[in-house]
């Protein structure tokens, strides 16, 4: 179907406003000067400082260490919680588990960070710790609001799996535990990975809930980028920006290289049966 | 599977996310609360709580001064921007979902990557975007004063604060609106038209009714960021309590932990009542359809 | 012939529903018995207990000598084809087949011979590369009984598997699966809800209803010989009425004393008699047993169903020649015809077609007022 003239300028105007911003973050990054309204040549210098700049280096790291331990402790027992949830016969059981699992979505992250920067500095407090908050608060806060998006992929596609696969499995000399890796676990990879990558990208992005949580030792890009932002204004910020956007930029085509890869593929197979334009589901954590 | 194996399994792997889950959302909360209304000296009471509702501040514009309920005003501030920049994301993001799920499947996955792709920048790199674009010697100012059309001052104001909100959370409001009307069968739009109903009104008694629960959603993940934000406001608004937000981050850093806590219990106390009237407005509408 | 499974008093609970209640059963060494019940009669729960899925409250399982009841699915010798197949989509035909081979570690070229075999005997040589995905419905079920065949089990579950295949498919494969049984040897325990597919396939039926077995026979057995009005009308299509049973063949019903073939019961005993629509010869009026009226008329293409007032009981009958709605006829009916049974607690439930053709006169008379209606307007 062709896009009527109306929608397509509506669309255009759209995405002018969505990208404009990055857009001159991206020109300034190569700003010779420290203006941020004229343009007076291009340097690289805002980048030579930024990879000189230690602290901000230190942050990628902590985050990617961060990301990558949270999203990998969630996605195992967010997937084992939905194994068991999905089994649960127990409707009050079962309603309650629900909606503590959605406390933490619909929750302001302000509020979850406040909560859990509480306990921690009671439970500090209790043990005679001048400051409890650390690397592992860190940790914990970030899987506990992982979690929640990990329960959330992996729960449909266990209600969309025939029930019999495990059982099958079993019928063919599996044990319950193998029969689970072999028939069931292939079944909600696809729900298990995309679990994963939310959790990797929820952690990777967060800045209210580890501004509450982080210790002094320990910082964090965002809360990098937050005290960067706090003090006077350098291009240096516009450098990292621009990096990011880049990263992202081409995480995102690969991604959507392989689902179409997956998809033509799965044209192939089933010529018969007419592919859907599929809308992804959305379920996203909102910031702040 | 028999009985035994099933209870087994089923302790094995709800065991671990249940002590998780107890220990670390439901304990918190309960932290919240008993911060909110105790002492520093974790006595019992209600001053944290009468505070937040009866605090007051003087207010100078210059020629008059006027007290007011501190907080209370802070309240109905973010209550009021969080509003209009829903308001905003809806009015500006039902049209693009709705063109969006009606374009081919190709123009789809683009437009949805595009929208994606700010909403994986950090949302302090967006608002820090916005800052440097409309500060007094910001760009858009460079840019009015080079076609001669005079300067305007904008950072610092509410409008700067709701363009700020819009900007950051208005994928939120288009995803779960577009994901429900990708869904809706075209064969049902076919039969409306079938049934004598002209386009717009296809639009009004079809599609709408049908993309209330995207709506819905959409709503809930702008207004409740939104009301709750501190980043944006301290870098687009001016002045240390602008938000609610801002008034429980000023109380901790400022290491008042129980009256942080308890502007927490209470924004959250009011979010529940809000969701919960929205749950049952939507509960309402789907009977009557 | 040998015992291979024993049902031994299962009692079976889902909270306060019960499932199973005191069933007992003998199975044997190669044979096809098929459980056949509405949904809800327990029989899928039997087929589970005896695969280890779901452990009896009560009773024992015995395999070919030995209780069973502990054993969990993956320890028992008897395999199971699920009602929607349950291929894994993950693995190729050749994949699926061998995945209880491969979990037993059998040497390589020993799967390689015997998946070759299996798919050759379900006719799918050259599937083997095949995504499960990709395969037609008749497909997937053939890969499924390859799966659970390899193995060689002593006995083979299979839980409704021809309930997702259209009418044509599930024929063929009806004869294909006897076929397979008697080349294999292996005992068929098979569940259905299709009457049809049991008769046609089965050694045995054990007729299922709330959780108590109704009667074990063979097909003929169970059609002909229905032990009560359940099974009656359960199997086939019967005309279920109140009788005396005056002496020792004579039984008396719709107000006409027959000779009938059965005996043995206590002098003016009420019974249940069953006449089969088929076995109803259609007379002129005044030659017959018994006189109605025609009510509807139902043309089926083998033969004409047709729903006779009999004295205010509608009876069903199958004819080959036409007999018009209000036609008064008569009913001749053979000694050999009628069956007589103890009653039971069905008695009274089912065999009477008013129901029926209360909705087809219904129909019919509005029909008829809306025609005369228009007549008339044209006139």
């Amino acid at each position: 179907m062709k896009m009527k003239r109306a929608s397509k300028i509506y669309t255009a105007l759209i995405m002018i406003f969505l990208f404009a911003p990055i857009a001159i973050l991206l020109v300034f990054s190569f700003n010779e000067a420290k203006s941020l309204s004229v343009f007076t040549g291009f340097s690289l210098k805002w980048y030579r400082e930024l990879f000189r700049d230690t602290e901000t280096l230190r942050a990628v790291l902590n985050t990617l260490l961060l990301a990558v331990s949270a999203s990998l402790v969630s996605t195992v027992m967010g997937t084992a919680a939905a194994v068991g949830i999905n089994k649960l016969r127990n409707k009050v059981l079962r309603s309650t588990l629900d909606s503590v699992t959605n406390i933490p979505m619909i929750n302001p992250d302000i509020i979850t960070g406040i909560s859990l920067m509480l306990m921690f500095v009671f439970v500090g407090r209790l043990f005679g710790a001048a400051t409890s908050l650390s690397f592992w608060t860190m940790l914990i806060s970030h899987i506990t609001f992982c979690l929640p998006y990990v329960i959330l992929q992996v729960l449909p596609k266990l209600q969309q799996m025939d029930k019999a696969l495990p059982e099958a499995a079993m019928d063919l000399g599996c044990t319950p535990l193998r029969a689970f890796f072999k028939a069931e676990l292939p079944e909600i990879m696809p729900g298990v990975i995309t679990g994963l990558i939310m959790a990797f990208t929820m952690s990777l992005d967060d800045f209210v809930i580890s501004y509450f949580t982080a210790g002094n030792g320990f910082q964090t890009l965002p809360i990098r980028i937050y005290s960067m932002t706090k003090k006077t204004v350098t291009p240096k910020m516009y450098a990292l920006a621009t990096i990011i956007f880049f990263v992202i930029l081409s995480l995102l085509l690969l991604s959507n290289f392989y689902d179409e890869e997956a998809m033509n593929k799965r044209r192939q197979k089933k010529k018969s049966k007419e592919k859907q334009p599929q809308a992804p589901n959305v379920k996203l954590k909102t910031q702040n | 599977m028999n009985d035994k194996t099933r209870r087994l399994i089923q302790r094995l792997t709800l065991t671990p996310y249940s002590v998780w889950a107890v220990l670390f959302i439901v304990v918190p909360l309960l932290f919240v609360a008993y911060y909110a209304f105790t002492d520093q000296n974790f006595h019992f009471t209600f001053d944290n709580i009468s505070r937040f509702f009866t605090a007051t501040s003087v207010v100078d514009n210059g020629e008059t001064t006027r007290e007011v309920h501190t907080y209370l005003v802070i309240f109905m501030r973010s209550l009021k921007l969080a509003v209009i920049s829903t308001v905003v994301c809806l009015v500006m993001g039902y049209p693009l979902a709705y063109i969006m799920a009606r374009a081919s499947e190709r123009t789809q996955s683009v437009l949805l990557t595009l929208i994606m792709i700010p909403m994986w920048m950090n949302f302090l790199i967006r608002t820090y975007a916005w800052m440097t674009i409309l500060q007094d010697t910001g760009i858009l100012n460079g840019f009015l004063s080079a076609l001669h059309l005079g300067r305007i001052h904008i950072i610092g104001t509410e409008s700067a604060v709701v363009i700020g909100m819009v900007y950051d959370y208005f994928p939120y409001m288009v995803l779960p609106i577009y994901s429900i009307m990708a869904k809706l069968d075209v064969k049902l739009l076919e039969a409306a038209s079938d049934l004598g109903c002209p386009g717009l009104s296809v639009l009004r008694r079809v599609i709408w009714p049908l993309s209330i629960p995207g709506v819905l959603s959409g709503i809930t993940m702008v207004l409740i960021p939104s009301i709750s934000t501190f980043y944006i406001s301290q870098k687009l608004g001016n002045g240390k309590f602008f938000l609610i937000g801002d008034a429980i981050e000023g109380q901790y850093t400022a290491n008042n932990l129980h009256f942080a806590a308890a502007i927490a219990f209470i924004l959250m106390v009011i979010l529940l009542v809000c969701m919960a009237l929205m749950q049952k407005l939507a509960n309402r509408r789907l009977v009557a359809a | 012939m040998k015992k291979i499974v024993e049902i031994k008093n299962i009692s079976k609970s889902f909270g306060d529903n019960v499932v199973l209640d005191n069933i007992n059963l003998d199975i044997y060494d190669n044979e096809f018995i098929t459980l056949l019940g509405p949904s809800g009669c327990g029989k899928t729960t039997l087929l589970r207990i005896i695969g280890g899925f779901e452990v009896p409250d009560q009773g024992d399982v015995i395999f070919m000598g030995e209780n069973i009841n502990g054993l969990p699915p993956h320890k028992r010798n008897v395999n199971t084809v699920f009602q929607r197949y349950a291929l894994f989509p993950h693995l190729n035909v050749f994949e699926n087949v061998a995945f209880s081979l491969r979990e037993k570690k059998v040497p390589k070229d020993e799967i390689q011979k015997a998946v070759t075999d299996m798919l050759s005997l379900v006719a799918l040589k050259g599937f083997e590369k095949r995504s499960v995905t990709s395969l037609s419905g008749g497909q997937q079920q053939r890969v499924a009984i390859a799966r659970a065949l390899v193995n060689q089990p002593k006995v083979l579950l299979l839980d409704e598997p021809l309930s997702a295949l259209d009418l044509k498919l599930r024929k063929d494969m009806q004869v294909e699966l006897k076929n397979i049984q008697k080349a294999t040897g292996i005992t068929f325990i098979f569940v259905t809800h299709d009457q049809e597919e049991a008769l046609s396939m089965s050694d045995t039926v054990v007729v299922m209803t709330e959780g108590h077995i109704q009667q074990i026979g063979t097909p003929p057995d169970i059609y002909n010989e229905p032990q009560n009005a359940f099974v009656a009308d359960f199997i086939g299509e019967s005309n279920i009425l109140d009788g005396v049973m005056l002496e020792d063949y004579k039984v008396r019903f719709s107000g006409h004393t027959f000779q009938c073939l059965d005996k043995g019961f206590a002098p003016r005993e009420t019974v249940d008699v069953v006449v089969r629509p088929e076995d109803v010869d259609i007379v002129p009026e005044e030659k017959g047993h018994l006189r109605g009226i025609v009510t509807s008329v139902t043309f089926l293409g083998v033969h004409y169903e047709i729903i006779v007032d009999i004295g205010g009981f509608k009876w069903m009958i199958q004819t080959t020649d036409f007999h018009d709605v209000d036609e008064h006829i008569g009913l001749f009916i053979e000694p050999d015809a009628i069956h007589v049974m103890k009653k039971s607690k069905f008695s009274g439930m089912f065999g009477d077609y008013s129901s029926f053709s209360d909705e087809m006169d219904e129909i019919g008379e509005v029909d008829l007022e809306e025609l005369e209606a228009e007549s008339e307007t044209t006139k």
